[in-house]
């Protein structure tokens, strides 16, 4: 006869078991989707590169080099590949500038939506969500239809005279942050009203009642309980800004390479895949570096939803 | 006791609150007068929706009065926002903020009213030793009681020294016991700060053991102000004489009206004196009310005639239930002792003697 203790530990072991089995298919999905295509980019972005494309199977660290160096044609020294640490740099400013841009509209916005009756946040949180039923393609021609010098906001600064001549919006930095903020804002406002409609407003009314004015009560208090949605929304606008790829090129004229621009020409006219992965994988070092700083520095502060 | 009882705190003048626009509008408040004296526990009482609320969050400054004044020592702040107004509030729900700790929530008035950190660090240590949660000031509000809570919003609401506090239900979460405890504490409280405390609760109990006085309302009109034994023993209306307490209503016959006092000629044709609300002249019939524990049940004839129709026990006392021959029903109150039971059984023949000093004839 079984003991009751042995009867206890083969139902356990049986439940773990069944556990394994029934998370099974997630598991391979989660496996076969995200894991293997990051493991081959990994494995190529340690190969040469073929003539046309492709990779040759032989190991080369020349990839992983030339992606912030580059080596002399004439005499193989190495030096700084200033075009790339540009490239960089210019993306990750863009990112982080559009992170701020739609921080500040998103932020009120999502403040002036928590505040609404219940039955109008519906409607306005459904408003905020249509741009995402729109092709990116199609609302990033949109802004070019609205920003360009015979769009409507020149059309209407030349009609009441304010300006001579059209400005110049389209194909400047300018353009891309608009067009960035425009498309990014639903991600930074999304999590912001989530945590705002959570937030006790009568926790604001207890400030007001402690002398403090309406900017403190911003600061000292609104803001604080609600930053675990301020930091999802830039987590949610920062990585997919940093990889941005059609807005900047659709606004910007392609004047100015971005990230995305670079990595696209090596598995293009490029011909170097190897490259084109470590370029990849450098991108989303820096991401997870970028967040793990972010994360961190945000859960010491402390911010703890009583 | 008040040091100088003719001086008002807050005076509430003529103030209407209206809610709402067209056909919707709701009268929160209509006309409310009143005044609070300096160092008095005033009470705001009243059952949900009688406007109480509202007349506390006008003084706060949360919301604006539709008409009417609101004096704070003769200066009228009704357009003030919240933060310019030396009054603070404790919240029903408390509203500690949950990303401080419990010495930060305590300082935050003080720290906006930019007094500097030697003097606020002094007066939180003096503010915890009164609510006596010096061993918690480092806690997160979300790791205390809600017994502890409650000390931290009150020590909260008063560490700026504020020319009146406001309390809004600030007990009703706690349980029984503690409710108890937090009563006593508050008038120590009351006492040992000397501020002004305006109270609000639907709890008939509470404010009769708490006030200097209360203000009884009912659908945004203050029916009553006077002290918990005024309210209590000389209820000007049905109203009041029905939310506070239990009472019987008898129909009487009024004659004779001098002094504040009368003679009401019941349906049982016995005839008893009463006392009559403050200027009030009453008709010919008025209702009389008479407590429980002032009238006496007896085997003989008494000033009314019945039947005992149901006993409960209570503990500390009986109550018996009788159905007068008028139709009427009426309830005594009967102190209990261990040895005997309470005499009487359902159904027994019974009078009930009123005693002199026991009917009140309402206004209504």
């Amino acid at each position: 006869m079984a003991t009751a203790e042995e009867v206890a530990k083969a139902a356990e072991r049986r439940d773990v078991r069944d556990r394994w089995l029934l998370s099974a298919p997630a598991l391979l999905v989660i496996l076969l989707a995200a894991t293997g295509p990051l493991l081959i980019v990994v494995v190529y972005s340690f190969l040469a590169p073929g003539a046309y494309g492709d990779v040759k199977w032989q190991f080369s660290s020349d990839a992983w080099t030339s992606v912030f160096l580059e080596r002399d044609i004439f005499d193989d020294t190495l030096s700084l590949a200033a075009a790339h640490v540009t490239i960089f740099w210019r993306s990750i400013k863009l990112a982080g500038v559009t992170t701020l841009a739609t921080l500040a509209l998103g932020f009120p916005t999502a403040y002036f939506m928590a505040t609404r009756s219940e039955k109008t946040r519906d409607l306005w949180l459904f408003l905020i969500t249509i741009p995402f039923w729109t092709n990116l393609l199609i609302r990033t021609f949109a802004v070019l239809q609205i920003i360009r010098n015979e769009g409507i906001i020149n059309t209407i600064l030349l009609k009441l005279g304010i300006v001579s001549a059209p400005v110049q919006i389209l194909y400047t930095d300018t353009a891309i942050l608009i067009g960035m903020a425009y498309v990014y804002l639903p991600l930074m406002v999304l999590p912001i009203y989530a945590s705002m409609e959570k937030l006790d407003f009568r926790l604001v009314e207890a400030g007001y009642d402690l002398y403090a004015t309406r900017f403190r009560v911003l600061w000292r208090i609104i803001f604080p309980l609600v930053k675990p949605g301020v930091i999802a929304g830039s987590i949610l606008v920062f990585i997919p800004a940093l990889g941005a790829y059609v807005t900047p090129s659709i606004l910007g004229g392609g004047k100015n390479m971005m990230l995305s621009n670079l990595i696209e020409l090596q598995f293009g006219q490029g011909r170097n895949w190897p490259l084109g992965s470590a370029l990849s994988i450098t991108v989303m070092i820096i991401v997870m570096v970028a967040l793990l700083a972010y994360v961190r520095n945000a859960s010491k502060s402390g911010v703890r939803h009583g | 006791m008040p040091d100088k009882p003719d001086r008002n705190a807050i005076e509430v003048v003529n103030v209407s609150k209206i809610f709402g626009s067209g056909e919707g509008q709701v009268a929160a408040l209509d006309k409310v007068s009143v005044s609070i004296r300096e160092n008095e526990f005033f009470t705001l009482l009243g059952p949900s929706g009688c406007g109480k609320t509202t007349l506390l969050r006008l003084i706060a400054g949360f919301d604006f009065p539709t008409a009417g004044e609101i004096l704070l020592y003769g200066q009228d702040i009704a357009p003030l926002p919240p933060f310019k107004r030396p009054v603070n509030t404790v919240f029903q729900s408390y509203a500690l903020f949950p990303h401080m700790t419990v010495a930060d929530n305590i300082g935050f008035g003080l720290e906006m009213l930019g007094k500097p950190k030697a003097e606020i660090k002094a007066r939180v240590a003096e503010m915890l030793k009164l609510v006596k949660m010096e061993a918690l000031a480092g806690r997160r509000t979300a790791q205390i009681s809600g017994g502890q809570q409650q000390r931290v919003a009150l020590a909260r609401a008063l560490a700026p020294q504020p020319k009146v506090l406001l309390l809004d239900e600030p007990l009703s979460a706690l349980d029984y016991k503690l409710r108890k405890e937090m009563q006593i504490e508050l008038k120590r409280l009351q006492h040992e700060t000397g501020i002004t405390f305006i109270f609000v609760t639907h709890d008939q109990e509470e404010a009769l053991t708490m006030s200097d006085r209360i203000a009884v309302m009912s659908s945004g009109k203050i029916l009553q102000v006077g002290s918990p034994w005024d309210i209590y023993d000389k209820p000007a209306d049905r109203f009041v004489a029905d939310f506070i307490g239990e009472t019987n209503f008898l129909t009487a016959a009024i004659s004779g009206v001098a002094n504040g006092r009368a003679r009401a000629t019941l349906k049982s044709g016995a005839a008893i004196e009463a006392t009559v609300a403050d200027g009030f002249q009453p008709k010919d019939n008025a209702t009389v009310v008479v407590r429980p524990e002032h009238a006496k049940l007896t085997k003989d004839k008494g000033d009314l005639a019945g039947t005992v129709d149901n006993i409960v026990y209570f503990g500390t006392d009986t109550h018996i239930h009788v159905h007068l021959d008028s139709g009427e029903t009426f309830t005594v109150r009967q102190q209990n002792s261990r040895s005997a039971g309470c005499g009487f059984e359902r159904g027994d023949k019974v009078g009930i003697l009123i005693g002199n000093d026991a009917a009140q004839v309402l206004r209504d």
